[in-house]
């Protein structure tokens, strides 16, 4: 493969576990909780886009809207469903003082959850859906084809990572998210709202991952129940291989993730390439034996006292 | 007149009890110190106050007003600021974004340049991560945030722990302006000569209980408060 579509494919994959871990970053911060559902909402903001229904072809719904108004309703909607459930399920929890095991298995709860309604609303069985069908065409540059897709992939999250660091740096909202993620305490002893901080970091979140649908549709164009939940693993992963606790160490660690897996996908031998993943986590292992803290955390430690 | 009354006050961590049945009070624009040994429950005391520990017992009011086993958040709402024990400065933050987290809506560190009067070497540090300023720094920072909640009651614990006596002095100066201006201050001070050089009345803490109060000019001259303080501690 060429080494210019081997940076452009691995940027693209790796801009969307970026922004997966992202958003598992942003809650973790406020909530010292992964949020498995992270992907569940990705599958979820994949559906509305059809109408739901048993018959193998679904008509199309959100998708079926003018692009503006479809990107718009598709990121609106997942974060809003991000929002609830943060207002539903994760509140109610965390006021009962629960502790971070239980918070985890309320993720994995609401992520089930969603899964279980898509797979009564929309059948097992995986569907097709085509949006933005312009960017599916190959653009030829300097004698590569690269899919514009892609393209369109990495310069929309490099785009989306600035807005979100100028909200975490520039905006008040966006520094008491980052406080309340360093000292939860500290923070509502200066008057940070606890319930509103963490609702913004679903509320980001919940966007992140919205963009994250559109991303993964417009290139695959298929739908199916579980499609979110290994975004969500390479998205924690990301988070952990960054080094927990660190928003910048995240979404490097999702680049480094991308851009591993679609090195092994090139370098393996074909035979082993359906094996890839196990090459990939078991390199993660490694990583993590080599050093623990996470591949982008520097100096000192965190705690500091 | 009084601004916090403390009325009986428990404080438990699941079997320990660290504060019992404790009662004090503070009077707008006075400082009062609690002093006394290592586990006496002066910053279970504090945090109980401040909303960061939910009371077991006991009766706390703002004013006249019932706050006991209100949030963190909603305290610092309605005028009382907790600079902690260890500051808890953000120290991966500037030190203008630590301001600027602490500022009441609507408004920015720069609208009070009051801070920057009392402690000027924030001004020239403003950029810098906060966890890279030296110990006497970071508490003036821990103070200057807390100041920005423009608090009715300001609670201190420990702000000369580990600072040099020109540190202590810049900080001591500047909690007693704050008094000047008509802030209640109590503040947790394990070096009673300090406290009596800054309170206006002290509370004696040992067990988690009250020994003995006062106000400073007389236990200054007590023999029965040095005794029950230095009695079974090193003496500073």
């Amino acid at each position: 493969m060429n080494p210019v579509q081997l940076i452009i494919d691995s940027l693209a994959l790796g801009s969307q576990y970026a922004l997966v871990a992202l958003g598992i970053g942003l809650i973790f911060g406020v909530m010292r909780m992964i949020n498995f559902a992270q992907g569940d909402l990705i599958t979820f903001g994949a559906y509305i886009l059809v109408v739901p229904t048993v018959a193998d072809v679904a008509p199309a719904m959100v998708a079926a809207l003018p692009a503006p108004l479809l990107i718009g309703a598709t990121v609106a909607v997942v974060a809003v469903a991000a929002l609830l459930t943060e207002r539903l399920a994760f509140r109610s929890v965390r006021r009962k003082g629960a502790d971070g095991a239980t918070l985890l298995i309320t993720s994995f709860a609401i992520g089930y959850f969603i899964q279980s309604v898509i797979l009564f609303l929309h059948t097992g069985r995986p569907k097709s859906v085509s949006i933005l069908p312009d960017l599916s065409q190959q653009i030829t540059f300097g004698g590569i084809r690269l899919a514009l897709v892609d393209l369109v992939t990495i310069f929309t999250s490099l785009g989306l990572l600035l807005l979100v660091g100028l909200f975490l740096n520039r905006t008040r909202g966006g520094i008491a998210l980052r406080a309340a993620a360093e000292d939860f305490l500290m923070a509502r002893l200066i008057g940070v709202k606890a319930d509103r901080v963490i609702a913004l970091a679903f509320l980001v979140s919940g966007g992140l991952a919205g963009s994250v649908t559109l991303m993964f549709v417009a290139k695959t164009g298929v739908l199916d129940f579980r499609m979110g939940v290994p975004l969500a693993i390479a998205g924690f992963v990301a988070t952990v291989i960054g080094g927990m606790g660190s928003l910048t160490g995240a979404v490097l660690g999702g680049f480094a993730l991308g851009l591993a897996s679609t090195l092994l996908q090139a370098l393996l031998p074909a035979d082993l390439r359906p094996s890839r993943d196990a090459f990939l986590y078991g390199l993660v292992i490694f990583v993590l034996l080599v050093r623990p803290q996470g591949l982008f955390v520097f100096g000192p430690g965190r705690e500091r006292v | 007149m009084t601004l916090l009354s403390v009325e009986r006050l428990s404080v438990r961590y699941g079997p320990i009890v660290a504060v019992r049945d404790l009662t004090l009070h503070v009077d707008t624009g006075e400082i009062v110190c609690l002093v006394g040994p290592n586990g006496a429950g002066k910053s279970s005391t504090t945090l109980a106050i401040a909303g960061a520990l939910r009371p077991a017992a006991g009766r706390i009011e703002l004013d006249g007003r019932d706050i006991s086993g209100q949030t963190a958040e909603r305290l610092a709402a309605v005028g009382i600021s907790l600079v902690p024990e260890g500051r808890r400065i953000f120290g991966r933050m500037t030190v203008q974004d630590n301001l600027i987290a602490a500022c009441l809506p609507g408004r920015r560190p720069a609208d009070d340049p009051g801070i920057f009067d009392l402690f000027p070497v924030l001004r020239s540090r403003m950029g810098q991560l906060a966890g890279l300023l030296s110990g006497g720094e970071q508490q003036q920072l821990a103070i200057a945030r807390a100041m920005l909640r423009k608090p009715r009651l300001m609670i201190v614990d420990e702000p000369s722990l580990g600072l040099s006596p020109r540190f202590v002095g810049i900080v001591f100066d500047a909690l007693r302006h704050l008094r000047d201006q008509g802030v209640s201050l109590l503040i947790v001070e394990q070096s009673a000569r300090r406290a009596l050089g800054l309170a206006d009345r002290i509370y004696l803490m040992r067990s988690g209980t009250v020994m003995m109060t006062g106000r400073s000019v007389s236990l200054a001259t007590d023999p029965s408060f040095e005794s029950a303080y230095f009695g079974k501690e090193n003496a500073e």
